[in-house]
């Protein structure tokens, strides 16, 4: 006992962090019971002689990413009860089957695998990252079925079995830096997670920059769920760029900001425009803390719709009155509505007719009225810039005129011809 | 030379935040060989309580008041998190490793779960109190107050836990048995009496450490796995339940992030610190310090 050796309790906890991992990828699903206890017989298929139709919601429950996704999950269940107390689709109601991604992207892929083959799904929602997105993407290929993805993302993709209805570079990144470019900032500083979705976005940013005339004085990754900003900051203060352009997912937005602020840089001097950080994430970063800095997305608790107010007012009812409402979670929100929509518009349930019947629909949703891309299955989205209030809202300071057309690969631009 | 003055700075804010969360952890492990995988779920605890006790017990006009009151009570609820661990569990696991390391990440997860669903899934925040805004520039070196807080917090800490150590009857119990178990059970320490005392104190500290998280990092139910890991580093590189050797290796760790990272880049800097770590333990595995333990074994 007393002479357990140092290197054998090391090589015991090498070994812990591998099972951690291991483990970690097999992820638990916590919420199956309720799948099995709510519903008609598993064996109903989607529409066949059941009375209800069964679609997979599929986000992290647990793990990292748990902080985001579960506010999707809301508004997606949300969007399944307002249907569900209109009378359903096709006339039956929607069961919802809920499972836990784990924020690990292999079990994304594996449980995806299960709401097609074993619950028989008619359709799934989910997803956050990028990764997530990417692991799943061979699954609903291979077997004809459909993911709605209600996230922003990095473009350069279009899968003929997933709706996106989060904003493609175009809707979101390009106009935040036009919008910074219009504000007077001739260099950026570019500040991002070290994964795919900022890696790529950066790289579209520099193509623009270039073709802009905007310098670009340097470029800093971090590791997701990184808490130490000391350096980075200081480094920035020594760049002085005009603004920041930040793309840090998750935690790491609240570190950063906290101990910018620490460091005495506000927003007035290096503006740092974020496109991960929505109304959700405000209230964990402390609106104190970032007031004043602006943020790029298509959709806030402000926007001033009919449609937004009743949105808002629901998930309140729902969730509490101190809960908040997001582009993402709006986005959820909006897919299920969609392929509602496009449902009773095919009369089936059957992927490629609901994939037939989507092209060119269009949906008063809470961000102003979205349509339906014809071809990459995208959604017309207007882009909104909003400045961060000290309550915690995000007040819109420009807007783009009308929708703007989805271009995942950024044809329409000549400085993106080599991406 | 403002760089180097900067980036000194930054590794000595970097090693206290190391060093506050890894100091329970160098007793729990060194005395007890325990490897506690819910230790960051004790800092997590700590945060919440931070949080719990500004926004439904003083509400925000009182922030200061509230954290000034959070650092004793988080180290409580974490003590008591600990006490509740080791009767429940870790005693009837004495003597080995390998369970305890398992049962102790099992309970790290319910423990996250829980405060997911008590405090839901997204982030927290807590307002700094209003006299820790803002910071003072020194020789060309922006130091803010909040980081300077924590290094005089872990200060104190370290002041506390030496006169403990070396001047408490309670504290020389402590060391006997980290020295040897055995001859201190012989000569009349009730080893389990001392162990559950080191566990309180240990996992309190990690509360306390949650307290200074709250001022720079964010507060959620994963709040702990980001501070776990680095750690354990701590731990190992100092060599286990050596307080001198946890401040070293606190500092050299701090010190090597801060620099590597201004060189390179926050995701190489931190490729670069394991491979320093894994030479270093190639030449010295026992860690930097290394306890004579008086034994024959």
């Amino acid at each position: 006992m007393a002479r357990l050796g140092v290197t054998r309790l090391l090589a015991i906890l090498a070994a812990a962090l591998l099972a951690a991992a291991a483990i970690a990828g097999c992820g638990s699903s916590s919420s199956e019971s309720d799948a099995a206890d709510t519903g008609a017989s598993t064996s109903a298929a989607a529409d066949g002689g059941g009375n209800t139709i069964k679609v997979g919601i599929l986000h992290s429950l647990s793990g990292t990413m748990a902080i985001s996704e579960v506010t999707v999950r809301d508004s997606e269940l949300l969007a399944i009860d307002e249907i569900n107390r209109a009378g359903g689709v096709l006339g039956k109601q929607i069961e919802p089957v809920i499972e836990d991604g784990a924020s690990d992207w292999p079990t994304f892929a594996e449980k995806a695998q299960k709401l097609i083959s074993e619950d028989r799904v008619a359709a799934t929602f989910g997803g956050w990252t990028s990764a997530s997105r990417k692991a799943m993407l061979p699954v609903f290929e291979s077997n004809r079925a459909l993911l709605f993805y209600p996230v922003q993302y990095e473009g350069l993709e279009q899968s003929p079995y997933i709706f996106y209805s989060g904003a493609t570079t175009n809707q979101q990144i390009i106009p935040g830096l036009e919008y910074l470019k219009e504000q007077g900032a001739r260099s950026l500083f570019l500040v991002g997670s070290d994964y795919v979705f900022p890696r790529t976005a950066n790289k579209e940013i520099k193509a623009w920059a270039r073709a802009n005339g905007v310098e670009i004085l340097g470029e800093e990754y971090t590791p997701l769920g990184h808490t130490e900003y000391g350096t980075l900051i200081s480094k920035l203060q020594e760049a002085r760029p005009d603004a920041v352009f930040n793309t840090l997912n998750g935690d790491s937005n609240v570190a950063f900001f906290k101990q910018l602020k620490g460091a005495g840089v506000s927003a007035r001097e290096m503006p740092v425009m974020s496109v991960s950080v929505a109304e959700e994430e405000v209230a964990g970063i402390g609106p104190e803390n970032i007031a004043g800095h602006p943020v790029a997305w298509n959709y806030y608790q402000t926007t001033d719709t009919p449609e937004n107010e009743r949105f808002v007012r629901a998930f309140k009812a729902r969730y509490g009155a101190d809960r908040v409402t997001s582009d993402p979670m709006e986005a959820g929100y909006v897919q299920v509505h969609i392929w509602a929509a496009a449902v009773e518009k095919a009369g089936s349930t059957d992927p490629e007719k609901v994939k037939e019947a989507a092209r060119g629909l269009t949906f008063d949703a809470p961000e102003g009225r979205v349509r339906v891309d014809d071809v990459n299955q995208h959604l017309y989205k207007t882009a909104r810039i909003g400045v961060i209030e000290p309550d915690g809202q995000i007040r819109e300071v420009w807007s783009s005129d009308g929708p703007i057309a989805p271009d995942p690969y950024l044809r329409t631009y000549d400085w993106a011809a080599g991406l | 030379m403002e760089v180097f003055l900067s980036q000194l700075f930054i590794g000595l804010s970097v090693a206290s935040m190391l060093l506050l969360v890894a100091l329970g952890l160098t007793f729990t492990f060194g005395q007890m060989n325990v490897i506690n995988m819910a230790h960051g779920e004790f800092v997590m605890a700590g945060a919440y309580t931070t949080y719990v006790l500004q926004t439904s017990v003083f509400g925000a006009g009182a922030a200061t008041l509230a954290f000034g009151l959070s650092l004793p009570l988080a180290f409580l609820v974490g003590g008591a998190l600990g006490l509740i661990l080791e009767l429940t569990l870790i005693r009837r696991l004495h003597g080995r490793p390998l369970d305890t390391l398992l049962v102790t990440w099992g309970v790290s997860l319910m423990l996250q779960q829980l405060a997911r669903d008590i405090f839901g899934a997204p982030n927290v925040q807590v307002k700094a109190p209003s006299f820790l805004e803002g910071g003072v520039t020194v020789a060309g070196v922006s130091m803010p107050y909040t980081r300077l807080f924590i290094i005089g917090l872990v200060v104190v800490a370290l002041i506390a836990i030496w006169l403990y150590l070396s001047k408490l009857p309670a504290g020389r119990r402590m060391r006997a048995v980290v020295q040897n178990r055995d001859l201190a059970a012989a000569s009349g320490v009730r080893t389990p009496r001392v162990d559950r005392l080191t566990f309180f104190i240990g996992s309190g500290l990690a509360g306390v450490a949650g307290v200074a998280v709250t001022l720079l990092g964010s507060i959620g139910p994963t709040l702990g796995t980001n501070y776990i890991i680095d750690a354990f580093l701590v731990v190992i590189v100092g060599g286990l339940g050596q307080l001198r050797g946890a401040i070293v290796a606190a500092i050299a760790l701090g010190l090597a992030n801060a620099y590597l990272e201004y060189w390179t880049d926050a995701s190489l800097a931190k490729a670069a610190v394991f491979a320093l770590i894994v030479v270093f333990l190639q030449f010295r595995p026992q860690g930097l310090v290394v306890t004579r333990r008086r034994g024959l074994a």
